[in-house]
């Protein structure tokens, strides 16, 4: 096993110098003949290729091809997109293969759009009509912050909002807390009868990068022309400073998450909250089946009393890679597949697909009670979060390497041996540095 | 000079009685040699229990893991059984997204098995002729092919993608196939024991029959090289079926998936899709029976194709 990921990893690096010194080369030819794709319909029988590796994606693209049977699409497959997919995208970019379109995550979209990997669907009339129809800040994910530019149609989210165990709160007399203060009281208090509020991975980066947007803060920002990178920035030192507290006074687990000791901290009750994102519902029924309805979920705690920020983790959206021969017909399907109630419907119930689209929150089974929260509508929490995700956070174009770094960081702090701000201040200078070794532009 | 050697020898000698009166002391001097190799018996097969303890007990806890239901699996001892619903388990497995599992698995034995055949054809075929021939080049192509043996298959995978992409073979079964029926270990086993196995005197006698070089190497040194083919045939099968980096890259097709992508393709998205879980481990608990099986039929002729392999 260890050799399998060593070899996989040494692999993937190979393949990644090689896919850089080949995308470099390959744009000097590319912008020879910029002829911006038309977004025109074919006018003939097309059959369009999709990679996409949530499971069951093809009962939706089965009715998809029922309905249309003169742009047909093939599903692909293979693991998560970082999990190696990703990867297979610049290959296959590379070798002039890709499909008409991927399943690509919004941290992950800047770094195709950077090595010029994506069609620009701003010159399709639908695409820009649908824009109204998302939630803004979907939008703002695939737009890059930008007016005139979208690399994908928005497909689901992850509003995040506190899961905590009602019954063990109400048995104990802990009101259940609405602002970033009162949380850290409710951990002493749970410390004091041996439990903890809650688990803070070193490895989810996303989690803590949900909780820098939900203060306000943002890890990037593009002008256009440069790069500004900010994971040192106030609101970020912020959220560093109160979890590295946390930390230090024994008031968090540091489980790895994921992890089977992770799973059992929440399934006997020692951990008692997870800030967590909307699909994190089937995350804590699926690993702590012993605590069938003990749970609810509320909104996030604030850093005012009263505010109404909530932070997002996860997503992703439909992009249509450069190349393709069939910009109209692939944006037509992406369009079909994020917004229409039949497709929403059966992603959210073959795979539990949180929409991106206002009316995808209305969905009938979006609104239901949920037995394993005690019969708790819980979706209309996570509808009321979505409305209060900050529309401009933006993620950078070299993400993989920012969480490896930060993440690195933070198993150091999690063990005592430095704090989450070291963490950041490391993440910033090497993510500045891997920007310039990619010679992207970037501010100082 | 004299006298120096006899201090030496008197303070020595009362070194060497203590310590043959604590021997002599300590047991009947007949009884000191079976019991030194007791000892020494008896911690390597100390060292030997704890390797295989070492070894199996993954095995066993996949065994354990795969007999539960989700909710048990963290509930419950991991290295005992709870409920046991392996056979239920292994019946959602199969019956999951239409059996892709078992399609996984078929792949798989078509891949390795198939694919070893031809290589150990190939292979014995390149060795055999490298042995027996005298030929221009010849140690270079064997140089070459021993070269061959120390560049590792994940380096060669991208390169492969590339030239694949460029005839559009890509996403096919001879994306996998083709590059697995290459065995460069098997053509410098196979020609080290075609040496040693196959006399020259044999081979004249067959030309003088009028049997034809083809027919040669077919009736008569086929068989004598067989234990090293089954040797080449097993490394081959083991590599091929463990390998992951090469389908990763290649393949896009749910339905030519060989087990080993399939089960890591799952196991990526367990965060998201968390009743995969259970999947993954009864299909990684399924996937080693085929090795399992052919380890065991193999074995033997493998052990001594092994042995003067290496030793001659």
């Amino acid at each position: 096993m260890r050799h399998t990921k060593r070899a996989v990893t040494a692999a993937l690096l190979t393949s990644a110098a090689l896919a850089l010194t080949g995308c470099a080369a390959g744009s000097d030819t590319s912008g020879g003949d910029a002829a911006a794709a038309s977004c025109e319909p074919a006018g003939e029988d097309v059959t369009l290729t999709f990679t996409s590796w949530i499971p069951g994606i093809e009962d939706a693209v089965a009715m998809w091809n029922e309905e249309n049977p003169d742009i047909q699409v093939e599903v692909q497959t293979g693991p998560s997109g970082n999990a190696g997919t990703y990867q297979n995208f610049f290959n296959q970019l590379e070798a002039g293969n890709a499909p008409d379109l991927g399943q690509i995550e919004y941290d992950a979209l800047p770094n195709f759009r950077v090595q010029d990997g994506l069609e620009n669907l701003a010159a399709c009339e639908d695409v820009v009509a649908a824009k109204d129809q998302f939630l803004d800040w979907t939008w703002g994910q695939v737009s890059l912050g930008t007016e005139d530019e979208v690399y994908g149609v928005p497909q689901d989210q992850g509003p995040m909002a506190l899961f905590y165990r009602s019954d063990l709160f109400e048995q104990n007399g802990i009101a259940v807390p609405t602002t970033w203060d009162e949380y850290r009281d409710a951990a002493v208090k749970i410390r004091e009868k041996g439990g903890y509020i809650t688990n803070f991975s070193q490895t989810d980066i996303n989690q803590f990068a949900g909780f820098v947007w939900q203060a306000g803060g943002e890890w990037f920002a593009n002008d256009g022309e440069e790069w500004n990178v900010e994971l040192t920035s106030d609101a970020s030192m912020k959220v560093a400073e109160y979890w590295q507290d946390l930390i230090e006074n024994d008031l968090v687990s540091t489980y790895p998450a994921w992890t089977d000791e992770w799973n059992n901290a929440y399934n006997s009750g020692e951990v008692w909250s997870w800030n967590s994102a909307v699909w994190g519902a089937n995350s804590i029924s699926s690993g702590a089946p012993d605590t069938a309805g003990k749970w609810s979920v509320a909104l996030a705690p604030q850093w005012e009393s009263g505010g109404n920020a909530a932070g997002n983790w996860g997503g992703s959206s439909i992009a249509v890679f450069k190349g393709t021969d069939h910009l109209y017909e692939a944006a037509k399907f992406a369009l079909w597949l994020n917004t229409s109630e039949e497709a929403l419907t059966s992603l959210n119930q073959t795979a539990a697909i949180y929409p991106a689209t206002e009316a995808g929150l209305e969905l009938p089974t979006l609104t239901e009670g949920v037995e394993f929260y005690g019969g708790q509508p819980i979706y209309d929490v996570f509808a009321d979060a979505a409305a209060q995700v900050n529309p401009d956070f933006v993620w950078g174009p070299t993400m993989t390497q920012t969480y490896a770094d930060v993440s690195d960081g933070f198993k150091a702090a999690a063990s005592g041996s430095g704090t989450l701000m070291d963490a950041l201040e490391k993440g910033q200078q090497s993510t500045i540095d891997a920007l310039k070794a990619q010679s992207i532009p970037v501010a100082e | 000079m004299s006298t120096a050697i006899g201090s030496d020898a008197t303070s020595a000698s009362p070194a060497v009685n203590p310590k043959g009166e604590a021997r002599s002391g300590g047991a009947p001097a007949s009884g000191r040699g079976p019991r030194e190799s007791l000892l020494s018996r008896g911690g390597a097969m100390l060292v030997m229990a704890i390797f295989t303890l070492y070894f199996l007990v993954p095995i066993w806890w996949l065994l354990v893991a795969s007999s539960k239901d989700r909710g048990q699996l963290f509930s419950t001892n991991p290295l005992w059984f709870a409920d046991f619903k392996l056979f239920e388990n292994i019946a959602n497995l199969f019956a999951y997204r239409d059996g892709v599992y078992l399609k996984w698995l078929l792949n798989s034995l078509l891949y390795a098995g198939l694919g070893a055949v031809v290589a150990t054809l190939l292979a014995s075929m390149c060795g055999y002729a490298l042995a027996k021939y005298r030929f221009p080049g010849r140690e270079t192509i064997f140089n070459v092919v021993l070269g061959g043996v120390l560049v590792p298959a994940t380096a060669l995978a991208l390169p492969l993608f590339l030239l694949f992409s460029r005839v559009q073979l890509t996403d096919t079964f001879w994306a996998v196939f083709l590059p697995s029926v290459v065995s460069p270990f098997g053509v410098y086993l196979s020609r080290v024991f075609a040496e040693a196995s196959v006399p020259d005197e044999l081979l004249e006698a067959s030309r003088l029959d009028g049997a034809g070089e083809l027919r040669t190497f077919f009736t008569v040194s086929i068989r004598l090289m067989f234990p090293a083919l089954v040797t080449v045939f097993l490394f081959q099968f083991v590599t091929i079926w463990n390998n992951f980096f090469l389908p990763l890259i290649m393949l896009r097709s749910e339905e030519l998936f060989p087990v080993t992508y399939g089960l890591y393709a799952w196991n990526s998205t367990i965060n998201q899709f968390p009743e995969l879980r259970t999947f993954v481990l009864v299909g990684s608990l399924l996937s080693i029976i085929p090795l399992i099986i052919t380890f065991l039929l193999l074995q033997r002729y493998w052990r001594t194709g092994l042995g003067s392999g290496s030793l001659k």
